[in-house]
């Protein structure tokens, strides 16, 4: 219990998704200019991630790994293929199921759905859990922490976003320029976390 | 070479450069930037995916329907990635390794995906190919001139080539740590942002809100 614990807070302090290993940076500046559709996006990211990751996890050792699925036979280097798939088709039956039974919210996350599928933070949490080889248990905290280390980061960004706009930029800088330098100063802020030891 | 071909080659390098004014493929561009080496590996691997993707997705382009089209690029894309990185893996170990998940998450990076459907979808073939090089060099240009400038300043080396001597081997620079770490490759996107689109005014952003200038004798 105490391990998961402090793999939660790894993954979201320590090993932050989107300030520690740039993953989802595209989605992560384009969508992050107001703080509501930041939280509706981050919703949607924390959900799909702990969907997504105790399923691989769960391809992984039931289809993949060496001897499992037919003796002798390694089929690893399809890992790729299906996680991809299997991320695609989560996100599409969860768009379909949240239509049907939570509309006001497919309202408000609907149009966030389909640019989950090429999020890399999603993927990438996935190839994670992969390397590390974490058990079934371990990868839906992981799941839930990575998402929730993606939502935290871009809240904190259209936070700061919002209050840009008044602000007296340089102009070559305004708009993108500005943006990479505000998720550096943030990154260089969670930093600081990395020496803490669990 | 004509025009064309020449500005579908050639513009993603300054003009319409995907990292700097199409917003896309941040997020390896940032990750893989500490070492020349593996800079220059990645680059490669997406601008072979980039191009052989946009080709072959825009010999299928008149077969493909368009709900599934999503599925049937992301299946092309994704086994492409599995063979780079599978050669990569027989080929150059070590980086391989360091690289660790970002050639996977080629699958994922926005260029691929963003140039086989704003241009592989309508184009034939070949200037498809050649587009996906040209934005494939795009990438390969701004992640070379970040790792340059990371690996000479914050290790005193390229290539793993010792070019200032460090002062803990008896030369006289002091690495600086900060380039090494993470935030850096931030700050000097953004910084290299900036002297883009000064060099090039019609890439600025229109400001939101105008700041407003204090009339005389106005009291605040």
């Amino acid at each position: 219990m105490e391990g998961l614990l402090s793999l939660f807070v790894k993954s979201v302090f320590i090993e932050n998704m989107a300030l520690t290993f740039f993953l989802g940076m595209c989605t992560f500046i384009a969508i992050s200019k107001k703080i509501e559709t930041a939280i509706g996006l981050g919703i949607a990211v924390v959900i799909v991630q702990a969907i997504t990751m105790p399923v691989n996890n769960l391809i992984l050792n039931v289809f993949l790994k060496e001897n499992v699925l037919i003796q002798g036979v390694d089929l690893r280097f399809l890992g790729l293929i299906s996680y991809i798939a299997v991320i695609a088709a989560i996100v599409q039956v969860l768009e379909m199921a949240m239509d049907k039974f939570a509309p006001a919210l497919h309202q408000a996350l609907g149009i966030f759905l389909p640019l989950i599928t090429v999020n890399c933070a999603i993927l990438g949490g996935t190839l994670f859990m992969v390397e590390r080889d974490y058990t079934f248990t371990e990868s839906v905290v992981y799941g839930f922490g990575s998402g929730f280390s993606w939502m935290l980061a871009i809240i904190i960004l259209a936070g700061v976003r919002e209050r840009l706009k008044y602000s007296d930029v340089p102009q070559g800088l305004q708009g993108l320029g500005i943006i990479f330098i505000t998720v550096g100063l943030m990154s260089l802020g969670f930093m600081s976390f990395s020496g803490i030891q669990l | 070479m004509n025009t064309e071909t020449r500005k579908v080659l050639l513009g993603p390098l300054f003009d319409n450069n995907p990292i700097t004014l199409q917003i896309l493929g941040i997020c390896s561009a940032l990750a893989v930037t500490s070492s020349m080496n593996t800079a220059l590996l990645m680059s490669l691997s997406l601008t072979l995916v980039t191009a052989f993707s946009n080709m072959f997705i825009s010999t299928v382009r008149n077969h493909t329907p368009s709900s599934i089209r999503i599925i049937v690029q992301m299946t092309i894309i994704a086994s492409l990635v599995i063979v780079v990185d599978q050669l990569l893996r027989a080929y150059a170990f070590d980086t391989s390794k360091r690289l660790s998940v970002f050639v996977g998450l080629i699958i994922t990076n926005c260029i691929v995906m963003g140039r086989a459907e704003a241009f592989a979808m309508q184009n034939p073939p070949g200037i498809s190919f050649l587009d996906g090089i040209g934005n494939g060099l795009g990438y390969s240009l701004i992640l070379m001139s970040v790792a340059f400038v990371r690996e000479l300043l914050g290790a005193g080396s390229l290539f793993g080539v010792q070019i200032i001597p460090l002062l803990k081997d008896g030369g006289w620079y002091v690495p600086n740590g900060l380039l090494l770490l993470p935030p850096s490759a931030f700050f000097l996107i953004g910084i290299l942002i900036w002297v883009v689109r000064t060099k090039k005014p019609e890439q600025l952003e229109v400001a939101e809100f105008k700041i407003h200038e204090p009339a005389k004798g106005e009291y605040h």
